[in-house]
């Protein structure tokens, strides 16, 4: 059977692990290769980069450490962050990353999702959608780009299923309502995104317990959970976090 | 003998397969020459994405043939994902274009039922216990997986091991010297790893 994926993320910003409260106030956790093998010995499923190098020139820093981790770390690596080219594609894959996650040039271009999908495979396109409650609507939500800057008019749950249509292969679903709150995954959005679409979604944003964590798989019904800060600051290790799910009823890789 | 040659078809994780192989203890050689291929002591057909374009792809590089030559002629052969799906004759993804044809039978998708591609760890029921290429690994050891496609081949065997998802599925093959995993052991951490290492050692048969 399937197990239920526990995802550790780490925000990289010119190739140092930063985490910041709702994209602001970042602070410095260290070098991202010695924390892909922390979480690699703790048993972590996938790890996520997340590049918020803000300058274009500094970019190649990013590769470097895709590549350095790639040569310790014997598991998937999803690479996001200001993609934007087929090109941009196709050095991360072959630095050593296996999954690239597109969040505002999808929305700028959809066509970039076909064709990155047509050209790498849908296995390694992730779409991360964030996502933002529509005030006074109950149960709606829109897609924000730009790290969570920008309203984009798109409904998300429709958007999802156009990004499935596309070609991609995943969802990295947000909720900016929730990220860096530490009250737990947005379970409504989890829910509605998961069951309207027939890729994995990975929820994300919000969780400061292991509790959080069980209710994105179970209640969310998501497929994967992702999660930053509490594992960054040995809060809790993964292995803990697979004990708690496994005891909740949860197939994990133990 | 020009040792491992691990194929260089522009189709995906080159990278992390030839570090995998690395830290297993072998360096493989990364080549698109046909005359290398030929000279290969063992070859990898690694490779993620889709059949159609794999198989256009190795007609280019014209490495169809000596492929499925070495194959023939008893050269231990590691096929990673898209490597064993190649295997086949035909994939319901490509009407049009043959794979390899080593193994009678199709390639299929899995239902619209389910949640596809196939992505994450699952486990293996392994029906040749005596296969070198497990040697040391776990009963319940997890393995990764994504993808979207399995091979169901007519003379069942050729199954190594089947995985629950929807369906049993052949998760992996072994017959001869031809081995495959739907898996990816290059991404599979410790386990992935010492199944490389089982590769790197097998002495053909």
């Amino acid at each position: 059977m399937l197990a239920k994926r526990v995802i550790p993320c780490l925000d990289v910003k010119e190739g140092r692990v930063v985490k910041g409260t709702k994209f602001l106030g970042l602070r410095d956790a260290g070098d991202p290769v010695e924390c892909a093998i922390y979480y690699d010995k703790h048993g972590a499923d996938e790890l996520v980069f997340l590049d918020i190098t803000a300058s274009h020139e500094k970019r190649g820093i990013l590769l470097d450490v895709v590549r350095r981790t790639a040569e310790k770390v014997f598991m998937p690596l999803t690479v996001g962050g200001g993609i934007s080219t087929v090109e941009d594609i196709r050095n991360l894959l072959n630095a050593g990353a296996d999954k690239i996650s597109i969040n505002t040039a999808a929305v700028k271009n959809p066509n970039f999702v076909k064709k990155a999908s047509a050209r790498f495979g849908a296995q390694c396109i992730v779409v991360a959608v964030d996502a933002r409650r529509v005030p006074g609507k109950k149960n709606r939500w829109e897609v924000y780009t730009h790290g969570g800057r920008e309203k984009t008019g798109l409904d998300v749950v429709s958007w999802v299923k156009r990004v499935e249509k596309l070609g991609a292969g995943e969802i990295l679903l947000t909720s900016m309502d929730r990220d860096g709150t530490r009250i737990g995954y947005d379970l409504e959005l989890t829910r509605a995104v998961s069951q309207a679409t027939y890729i994995p979604v990975i929820a994300s944003g919000g969780v400061g317990e292991l509790r959080h964590l069980a209710d994105g798989l179970t209640r969310g019904k998501a497929d994967a959970v992702l999660a930053a800060s509490i594992f960054h600051f040995k809060q809790h290790t993964i292995g803990e976090a697979k004990k708690f799910l496994q005891k909740e009823g949860i197939l994990v890789r133990l | 003998m020009a040792g491992i040659v691990l194929v260089d078809y522009g189709m995906g994780n080159l990278r992390s397969v030839e570090k995998a192989f690395e830290v297993s203890g072998q360096k493989p050689k990364i080549s698109s020459d046909p005359r290398e291929i030929e000279k290969a002591s063992k070859i990898v057909l690694p490779g993620v994405g889709a059949f159609s374009h794999a198989m256009i792809e190795l007609k280019k590089r014209k490495l169809v043939e000596p492929i499925r030559e070495k194959i023939q002629s008893g050269t231990p052969y590691l096929g990673l994902c898209l490597g064993l799906q190649l295997l086949f004759e035909r994939s319901q993804e490509s009407s049009r274009l043959k794979g390899l044809g080593i193994i009678e039978g199709e390639v299929r998708r899995f239902s619209h039922q389910l949640k596809v591609p196939h992505m994450g760890w699952n486990t293996l029921e392994i029906s040749q216990k005596k296969c070198p290429l497990f040697k040391g690994i776990s009963k319940e050891a997890y393995f990764y997986f994504v993808h979207s496609y399995y091979g169901v081949p007519e003379d069942k065997s050729w199954i190594l091991s089947r995985t629950e998802y929807g369906v049993k599925f052949c998760s992996s093959i072994w017959k001869g010297n031809v081995f495959a995993t739907q898996f990816h052991p290059e991404k599979s951490q410790a386990q992935g790893i010492q199944m490389i290492k089982n590769f790197i050692g097998y002495e053909k048969n």
